[in-house]
């Protein structure tokens, strides 16, 4: 089951963990941008700097993934979480599988606050020779859910990625639970 | 209560009584029909078409794109004309498309759009255009709409009957509308039947970069050769040509090339040819024409000098070209889906003759000619004839088919479509149009597989349809629903320039094909300035280049200082964008060609030559974003030798 629980986790290196779209009529579908556990991308090649330059109106930094130092050390923490799983599944050590599990969840509420700093950073930090100022307004995405920011509708939901996270804990809590009953039979 | 149910049903009543009343007098005057009409060429905002269009622009140059059935001008794709709106023909990369052998010539007139076709059905890959007056052919890319080369023909004068295709474009043709002095030289008019030829031309399409060449030419008799088609299915191997003028009349032609009770169609074996072409019976003819090509990696054309071309002659090379007699300078030459009816329509005459390619076979098989013309065989007019289409109308001009059997020709005098069946020659509906209506074109309609539903007359003439505009007005095109019986008049819409042909196809063929950007990391232009980084402005000599990037909303560099009058300045614009319908234009106070509009991921080129002293301004003339009317910048000019040094910067002031 703790097996499960780490092979789950390497879905994070096959699908994004999170998505934002921002909708407007003269961009039909949507612009979408994906958050990877190593990287972000979008639905071309171009997307990124399509978002820059509608960003940089309001004075909004331009997103340079290589200057998101989480998007290089998050997944050295989630190859470590995978390892450890696996070294697990050889022990049978049941309070060790309670804590992975608590530990997978604090990561994962920390990489959640993370993501929040980062959106605040991005639209409360704007630049004071933005062309477009509009008075109070910040454009901090929605953390989850839909927000209108001028012109565009903004959502922000997780992607398939954190449903590999959720599983991952799933399986880890019922290793945990299952340990417990087989351990009680004996 | 009951009082109240009797007065109902009598207003009942006598609203059916006016509903039916005037329901009798709106249908005779068509006005019901209008209405159904209007509802079928109705696409509603938001919503596409069914079919491209892709009509000729006759002397704009051009070739232009409609939706169907709307009647929506989608582009108007610049090919042998010069275009400001564009830069075509302006910009450095795209001038090199309109040199032809005798330098560079800004204008043509485009006839005969025809689209690519594999197994004899359009494939939406490409379609080539005709230049008529500096013999031309040009490709244009559907992936791009955009023309990327130009072929110029040897040995032509007038390219008309072209530019035909074969079954899997293995050939698109170019036959001679007048002929000249083969090969061209000084000489009296006078020796018009001794010195004068019409040459057929066959250009190759490779089959995967559809670049073309002249494979070969076949040299006929001083005739005019007006019109082509290729066979298809049993016929593939062959393509036909009309003539007129057989009375080789070389001056007041309308009385003098109007004389034979008929002229002929030239059917050319070409299957045949390319066995003589191999065997090495052409002839290798000194000859000066250009060939340019538009690169889409380096966003640049160039031209190649060619010197010679390969000239089959009939008479050496027997079985190749036969002459199938056709009544009174016939026009356009149809070949139904089958392959097996060859329909000349005999411009001067009332009634169609239909070929069959099946005797047309069996007579030059038992060989039973009525004589040679220059070693060409003429096959007999009674041998070959499948049937005539009787009092069909006046003038018949252009043929094309339905997928159920039916034929539709256009008639120019009696300004009309006439619908009859293939097989039966019976007329069975005829069509007004408003007035004088040349080609018409059905989806399909000259392939094996017509798509069928609608049909496109082009008519000459429009006077009293449309608002006036003074002395000069549009021609029009007039959409007719052919899915029933009777021919419908839907709509017509003015048309860009005079569409001499059309072609169509389904959207579904191009639309998912169809490019949004040029990727920036496959431009290979030299001059490409792939990030703001890299600006900079150079001078050698005289000759300034100036690196240049566009997003939205700035060039940069944007200032530029250092510039003397009597330079000659290039500013090569390379547009960051990749994002879809983000071009930016640029522009220079003073410069005596266009604007550049350049699209994402592309280069452009404007040679700037300032004469006088001053700061100029520049800007994006295209509308790109909210501060579009910020996108500009300055350009400083200092008198010859003056001591201003070369600088350039954006954002930042003297850094």
């Amino acid at each position: 089951m703790i097996f499960l629980a780490g092979l789950s986790l390497i879905g994070l290196f096959l699908f994004p963990v999170w998505k934002i779209t921002l909708e407007a009529p003269q961009y039909p579908g949507g612009i979408s941008m994906y958050i990877w556990i190593n990287k972000i991308s979008g639905d071309s090649p171009g997307t990124l700097q399509n978002i820059n330059i509608l960003n940089h109106y309001i004075g909004m930094q331009a997103i340079h993934p290589d200057s998101i130092p989480e998007l290089n050390y998050f997944q050295y923490i989630v190859i470590l979480m995978t390892l450890l799983a696996f070294l697990l599944a050889a022990f049978h050590k049941r309070s060790l599988l309670l804590i992975w599990t608590i530990v997978l969840v604090l990561l994962s509420a920390f990489a959640l606050y993370d993501f929040y700093q980062w959106e605040y950073d991005y639209g409360h930090n704007l630049s004071p020779d933005a062309a477009i100022k509009v008075p109070g307004m910040t454009y901090q995405p929605p953390f989850l859910g839909d927000k209108t920011l001028l012109n565009f509708v903004a959502y922000s939901y997780p992607s398939l990625g954190s449903v590999f996270i959720g599983l991952s804990m799933l399986f880890g809590g019922m290793a945990f639970i299952f340990k417990r009953k087989y351990n009680i039979e004996q | 209560m009951k009082a109240n149910k009797l007065i109902t049903i009598g207003l009942c009543s006598i609203t059916c009584i006016l509903l039916i009343s005037c329901k009798g007098p709106v249908s005779q005057q068509g006005g019901m029909e209008a209405g159904d009409a209007a509802s079928r060429v109705y696409v509603a905002p938001g919503q596409m078409d069914e079919y491209y269009a892709f009509l000729s622009g006759g002397f704009s140059g051009q070739l232009s794109v409609y939706g169907l059935p709307s009647g929506r001008l989608l582009k108007v794709i610049p090919v042998f004309s010069v275009d400001g709106e564009k830069g075509y023909g302006f910009n450095e990369e795209t001038r090199s498309m309109l040199q032809t052998s005798y330098g560079f010539v800004p204008w043509d007139d485009a006839h005969h759009p025809e689209l690519s076709q594999t197994n004899g059905v359009p494939d939406g890959r490409w379609i080539f255009i005709n230049g008529n007056n500096t013999c031309r052919v040009a490709r244009i890319d559907l992936t791009t709409f955009e023309t990327v080369e130009i072929l110029e023909l040897p040995n032509s004068g007038g390219n008309h009957s072209s530019p035909f295709t074969t079954e899997n474009t293995e050939y698109v043709v170019a036959g001679t509308r007048f002929s000249v002095p083969f090969p061209q030289q000084d000489v009296p008019i006078e020796s018009y039947r001794e010195r004068f030829k019409g040459a057929l031309s066959f250009i190759s399409v490779d089959p995967v970069t559809g670049q073309m060449k002249v494979a070969f030419q076949v040299l006929l008799p001083a005739f005019n050769y007006d019109l082509a088609h290729s066979g298809k299915g049993k016929s593939h191997g062959w393509t036909f040509f009309t003539s007129y003028n057989t009375e080789q009349s070389n001056t007041l032609l309308e009385a003098g090339a109007s004389q034979n009770d008929k002229d002929f169609i030239a059917a050319v074996n070409w299957k045949k040819a390319e066995e003589y072409l191999k065997a090495g019976k052409a002839h290798a003819i000194k000859a000066n024409y250009l060939h340019n090509v538009y690169d889409e990696g380096s966003h640049m054309a160039s031209t190649e000098e060619m010197n010679t071309v390969n000239v089959l002659i009939p008479e050496e090379c027997p079985d190749m070209v036969y002459f199938l007699p056709t009544p009174k300078s016939p026009h356009g030459v149809d070949v139904d889906p089958t392959g097996e009816y060859i329909v000349g329509a005999g411009k001067l005459s009332a009634d169609m003759s239909v070929h069959s390619f099946t005797k047309m076979l069996d007579a030059i098989g038992r060989k039973s000619f009525e004589g040679t013309i220059e070693g060409i065989p003429v096959v007999k007019y009674e041998d070959i004839l499948a049937g005539v289409v009787q009092s069909s109308g006046l003038g018949p001009l252009h043929t094309e088919f339905d997928a159920a059997g039916n034929a539709y020709t256009t008639f120019f005098i009696s300004s009309e479509v006439v619908k009859w069946k293939v097989g039966s020659w019976e007329v069975v509906d005829r069509a007004p149009c408003y007035y004088s209506v040349g080609h018409l074109m059905i989806p399909g309609g000259d392939s094996r597989q017509p798509f069928g539903k609608y049909l496109l007359a082009m008519n000459k003439i429009t006077k009293d349809r449309y608002l006036p505009t003074g002395p000069e007005l549009n021609q029009s095109a007039q959409l007719y629903d052919i899915s029933g019986e009777k021919m419908q008049l839907l709509l017509d819409f003015p048309t860009v320039g005079e569409p001499h042909y059309a072609q169509a196809l389904p959207t579904s063929l191009i639309i998912d094909r169809s490019k949004k950007i040029y990727k920036l990391e496959e431009n290979s232009h030299p001059y490409a300035t792939k990030s703001e980084a890299e600006g900079k402005v150079t001078r050698e000599g005289n000759v300034v280049h100036v690196y240049m990037t566009a997003i939205r909303s700035h060039f940069s560099p944007d200032n530029i200082e250092g510039i003397q009058t009597g330079d000659k300045v290039y500013f090569h614009v390379t547009n960051l964008e990749q994002d879809w319908d983000v071009p930016h234009g640029f522009a220079v106070q003073g410069a005596l060609n266009a604007e550049l509009l350049i699209m994402p991921g592309q280069t452009e080129t404007l040679l700037w030559e300032p004469k006088r002293e001053g700061v100029f301004p520049f800007y994006c003339t295209d509308f790109c974003s909210a501060l579009h009317q910020e996108m500009q910048g300055y350009v400083r000019v200092s008198g010859r030798n003056a001591n201003v040094p070369l600088k350039w910067w954006v954002g930042s002031q003297n850094p």
